[in-house]
This record gives C-alpha cells, structure tokens and sequence, in this order.
C-alpha cells in the first residue's frame, strides 16, 4: 500500500504545462527516486506533493489503509504526515540547533516532553545530539545539511520528501546523510528523493521515476530499468581527430555513438566482440587510440535512452 | 488557532532580532543620540531659553544718542552683540559670523529727534543680514525699533522716556503641559527619532520574510499545517512587540537623562505607542508583499520611510510646515505618530487628544495589513 500517492497531477503557468499528468506512489520503507533535468518539473511535482501549490487536476493522498486522506481535501492533517527537506538550507544560523528543531516542532503543534523528545531522537539520529545548543552558524556545510533533515524528522512524519538534499556537501557528509536515509527507511518512511546525480540514486533508491518535460518518462526498479537499455556496457575511447559518428554509427554492436573534444563515447551490447571491432574502424578511418576503458551502463544511459539527453543538461 | 505555533514563531522573531546586536545599536542608541542632539538644538531640556541672537552693530555717528541706542541692543538678552567697524560687520554677516550687521549713519543724533517731531528727514539705519537666516530679521527689526524709540524719546527728556514706550507689558509662557512646566525640546525630537528608527525596525521585519522566501525558510513553514493568516499574523505580532519594546527603552532613556516627561494621558500614550507599534509591523509585511528581493526592498523602503517621516514632523515640528503642507501631511501616518506622542508628552494633553491619533494609526494599519494579504505572492518559485 502505498503512503504517498500521486494519481494525474496537472500544473500549468499560462500556456505552460510544467507537470502533465503525473502519477508516482511511495510506500512505507520505501526510497523512491525522482530524476529529470533541470526545468523537468521536479520542483514543481515536489511542490504539490507538499501542498505548497495547488495542482490544476490530479490528487494527492498520504497515509495507507484507513488512515488514507487527500492532502487538497484535508491540507492540515495531510501536512502533518509530511516532512519536506528543501534544497536550500533552511534553518535558522542563529538559533542554537535544539533550538531550531524545537520551532520547526511546535509548527506541528508538539510542546512540552514530547517536543524534548523528537528533538532529541532527531538530533541523535542526525549525529548532531553533542551539538544541540551550538548555532548553525557554527557548523560545517556538512553538519547544516543533516540538521536541515532533522528539521523535517522533529513531527515524525511517515512521508519525508527530501529536494536534492546533497548539493553541495562533501563526500564524507553525504554518506552520513545517506546512512540517515536508510536508517529512516529501515524504520518504515516512505521516501521521495529527489536528485540529479545518478549514483545517489543508485546507491538509495529502490525505484526511480524518470521525469522529462513534465512527464514521467519511466518508472521502475533499477534493474527495471536496465533491463530497458539497448546496450549493457559503456566504450570511452580518448582518440584523435573528429569521428564520423554517423558512419561509426552504422557499425553492427555500437550504438549511441558520443565524441566531445577527443574522448568518444558508445554503447555497446557485446563487449568481447565489439571492442576489438569498433578499434579496427577507427584505426582504418586514420584515428590514433591512446586509452581505452569499459564500463557498466547506468542510470545516465538510461535517462539518454529514454529523453536523448543529457541528465545534467 | 494554533496557538502553540504562534508562540513559536513569535518568541522566534524575538530571539533572532534582540540577538543582532548591529539592529539593537540601529533601533536603540541611534534614535537616542540623534534625539538628544535634534532636541538640544531645538530648546534643550533645561530653562527654555532661545540661545541669543549674535549680532554687529556699528556706530558711525558716535553720538550720545548712537551709544546709548548700542548699549541699550547690548543689554538686550535676545542679542550677542560685537561692537564693529563697518566693513568688518557687513563681512561677517555675509561669512554667517553674525545675522545681522546694524549699520547707524553718521549724523543720526541730530536727524532722528528732528524727524520725530519735526517731520524733517528721517535718516536711514541699514541692516545687512545673512540671507540663509532671513527668518531672524523680523525679530531684529522689532527690538531695534524698540531700543530706538526708547532711546530718542531719552534723549527728548519727555519724562525719562515714558511717552515713547511701549503701551502695554507682555508676559510670556510657554503653553506647556502645566503652568510653570518648560517646554522640553527633548519630547519632540525623541518622539520623531523613536518613530524613524522603529519604521527601520519594520522595514527590517519586511526583509525577513523576503530573505526568508529566498533562503527556503518560507518553504518549510509554508509546508507546515498553518495558515496563511497564521504565518502572516505571527510577524504582525512580533513585529509590535518589538517595535513597543524599542519605543520602551528609547523613552525610558529619554525620562531617565533628558527629563521628558509624560505630562498628558499615560493611557493616551500608551495607546498611541500600541497603535504605532501595529502600525509599524503591517508597514513591514507591505514591504514583504511588494518587495522583490532584499536589497533593492530595503534601499526602496529606507527612502519611503525618510520621506514619511520627514512629512510626519519627525525631524522639524510640523507647525513650521507651509499651511498647505500641514494640511497634506495629515495623510501620512508618522504625523499622527509624531503629533499624537507630542500630545501624551510635553503638551500634556488628555486621553481625548489620543483618540484621533490612534484611529487614524490604527486605520492605517488595517489598509497596510490589507493590501499586503492582498498582493502577497504565496506561490512557490515556478520550475
């Protein structure tokens, strides 16, 4: 049963559709990924999800089994299930950390022990619990990070919605950040994730929802969505002169052939035998190999598969 | 209501705005140190004396009937006067050293009794004045006409000069709160201070929700189970809060070393500061409604507020405005502020003096409030 579900949402500014009929569910200890490129409507979808716009068609339902409500019928007790974690670092640097989440807790209505205790179980989750009266002002990028994601914990919401929530942060917060996200769908969330960069959806997700254009574009598990791609494995080639990709193309086994400066890129579906082939064209076509690497395809080549571009475009 | 998340919210914007020391410096000490420096040039707190007048006087004639006429000027407590030679007086009228250089003619002694009685000549006393303080002039030509007449009636014996003086005694007094009650330049200028800085306050909580909006902020409390007027009400209510607060300590200053006092309706004052107080956070939920980003917001606003508090008598009393201009100020709300607080201080007005100021504040919050429900943009960024 699902515990965030989307069913036909539409959003439209003037004559431009930026979301047209997407539907999307998550359920309970579920991370759910939801890739586009920038300008794909992703913000827009996250918006409406969290009742910050209003859809022009579709329904918004959270909870499963009785506990169902319509988030547009029922905003408050809807949003009470919701936790949204933005992109941007929204707390308050000068506010000391316990501080901050006990606001964000009161705006869900909690007070006295109760509050103590969600702001206690979030700041140790987040591994912020030695810091709770130090002001953001003082941590490190990293550490702003993860309390902008207990921010959204303090109401122990079953729904947590979570806009690119790594930008900027270095390696070693990030795995905190996805130990933090693992451990809450160990404790049965339901998570939407949204994001660009397609390791981390690798790494967390166990379904993805491909937007483009406003659009779903495809929506499964990763292995789903492999499974969808013409090729399996990745050629990068760094080589000299301008490939004539269209001819190169036209060779049995390559497909989507890329070149930018001297690296050449291609899918191929038989490695063994295409490699050796795909250097003997180039070599008769008068190009020098100078390095030669393989790789697994992923969710970049399916993102290209699907839209015919780039992710990051 | 949720009355939890108000307080939150509230009790937030408290913490955050009387943390920031540079704001406190902004909103406290610098309304005081202005007013106090305003309110010393504008009679001070002490006797209500005008400082005197300086002026030059020089004496062509050297007649007895000339020194007299020069040592009755200088026993006049209205002027500072300099004893000069004629090019030196006139220069330093014109460098602003003096207002006016009197210039008495030579033969002035033998002509002007003549012309009094006579009908013979009338000679001719010039006056050079500093044009930028015109305003002086007509002060000076009053007392010169009196220490003149006296002097000539002197020297015509007619009884020690009492056919020429003046028929009547005047008695002076400041209509101040009571009897005997100086007029305390102080009350004014903390009035007019107190109100420009608080209005900084307010363009400040303006800001805040722009900032907010940028920063996310708005998003996480936007995605949170409140409503619209909940959001907007909590900044209405911390943003009087603190404006009262400020015009607190900037009285309490102002009673503590400058001797203002509330001669009028402490009921009345209070009124006119709660009013104020509500005055001054709507003013910054407008800026929040109309305002695009913080910085040009803030450069915009800090403009209108120097303009509506410059309209509103908060750096020259208002009474000195061009009729017309007294008039059309009555339109913007820091007059009602300024004149209303003026009323409850050193006018030591009753309660009824209060309730005009209040409605009229009051009625100005509700439209600035109104108007920014209105046009405040509650969508999230398109995208």
């Amino acid at each position: 049963m699902p515990m965030l579900e989307a069913q036909g949402l539409c959003k439209s500014y003037g004559s431009r559709a930026v979301v047209a009929d997407l539907s999307l569910s998550v359920a309970a200890g579920e991370i759910v990924g939801l890739l586009g490129p920038n300008g794909a409507g992703k913000s827009t979808t996250v918006a409406m999800l969290c009742g910050l716009v209003g859809a022009d068609r579709g329904r918004v339902f959270v909870g499963d089994g009785a506990s169902r409500i319509a988030l547009t019928e029922n905003t408050p007790d809807a949003k009470r299930r919701i936790g949204v974690v933005p992109q941007e670092l929204s707390i308050y640097e000068n506010l000391g950390a316990a501080a901050n989440l006990e606001l964000f807790g009161a705006l869900y209505g909690l007070a006295g022990t109760l509050l103590r205790e969600r702001v206690d179980a979030a700041l140790t989750l987040v591994g912020l619990a030695d810091r709770a009266k130090d002001k953001p002002s003082t941590f490190s990028g990293g550490m702003k990070r993860r309390l902008n994601i207990a921010a959204a914990l303090v109401h122990d919401p079953d729904v947590l919605i979570f806009d690119e929530p790594t930008v900027g942060v270095d390696p070693q917060s990030r795995n905190a950040i996805f130990d933090n996200l693992e451990s809450l769908r160990e404790r049965g969330k339901a998570l939407l994730y949204t994001t660009h960069y397609m390791e981390e959806a690798e790494r967390l997700c166990d379904r993805v929802v491909i937007m483009d254009h406003g659009r779903v574009v495809a929506s499964d598990r990763l292995q789903g969505l492999y499974k969808r791609l013409p090729v399996v494995e990745t050629l990068e080639i760094e080589v000299d002169g301008t490939v004539d990709l269209a001819a190169l193309a036209r060779e049995p086994g390559i497909a989507r052939p890329a070149q930018d400066g001297t690296r050449l890129t291609a899918g191929v579906a038989d490695l063994g035998r295409t490699a050796p082939a795909l250097l003997s064209w180039l070599a008769a076509h008068g190009h020098t190999v100078h390095r030669i690497s393989s790789g697994r395809a992923d969710l970049e080549d399916v993102f290209l598969s699907l839209t015919g571009r780039q992710l990051r475009d | 209501m949720n009355f939890i998340a108000l307080r939150a919210l509230v009790r937030k914007d408290l913490i955050l705005y009387f943390s920031n020391r540079r704001a406190l410096i902004m909103s406290i000490v610098a309304p005081i140190v202005i007013a106090a420096f305003f309110g010393s040039l504008f009679g001070g707190g002490d006797d209500g004396k005008p400082s005197r007048i300086p002026i030059a006087v020089v004496d062509r004639d050297a007649s007895p009937l000339s020194h007299a006429i020069a040592a009755s000027v200088q026993a006049d407590p209205a002027f500072e006067v300099k004893l000069l030679d004629e090019p030196t007086a006139i220069a330093q009228a014109r460098e602003g050293k003096v207002r006016a250089a009197i210039v008495l003619p030579a033969g002035f002694g033998d002509a002007a009794p003549r012309a009094l009685i006579g009908g013979g000549a009338k000679p001719q006393i010039a006056v050079h004045f500093d044009p930028s303080q015109a305003t002086v002039m007509p002060l000076v030509r009053g007392l010169l006409t009196q220490h003149v007449m006296k002097a000539v009636g002197d020297s015509l014996g007619t009884g020690g000069g009492a056919a020429f003086s003046l028929p009547f005694t005047l008695h002076a007094e400041a209509s101040t709160a009571a009897a005997k009650v100086p007029y305390n330049g102080y009350a004014h200028s903390f009035a007019g201070m107190g109100v420009q800085f608080i209005l900084f306050m307010g363009i400040e909580v303006g800001v805040g929700v722009l900032l907010a909006r940028r920063m996310g902020l708005w998003k996480r409390l936007r995605a949170a189970p409140l409503s619209r007027g909940l959001l907007l009400g909590s900044h209405i209510v911390s943003g009087a809060i603190t404006a009262l607060i400020l015009l607190a300590i900037i009285y309490a200053a102002a009673i503590a070393f400058f001797n203002v006092r509330i001669d009028g309706s402490v009921a009345g004052f209070v009124g006119i500061a709660v009013a104020f107080a509500l005055l001054t956070s709507s003013f910054g939920l407008l800026i929040a409604a109309i305002g695009k980003t913080p910085e040009a917001t803030r450069g915009l606003a800090i403009f209108a507020t120097l303009v509506m508090v410059m309209l509103g008598g908060a750096w020259v009393p208002s009474f000195i405005f061009p009729p017309w201009l007294q008039t059309a100020s009555l339109v913007v709300p820091t007059r009602w502020a300024v004149d209303g607080l003026d009323a409850m201080t050193w006018r030591g007005l009753g309660f009824s003096a209060a309730i005009a100021p209040i409605a009229a504040l009051l009625a100005f919050s509700a439209l600035f409030a109104a108007i920014a429900i209105w046009r405040f943009d509650w969508e999230e960024p398109r995208g």
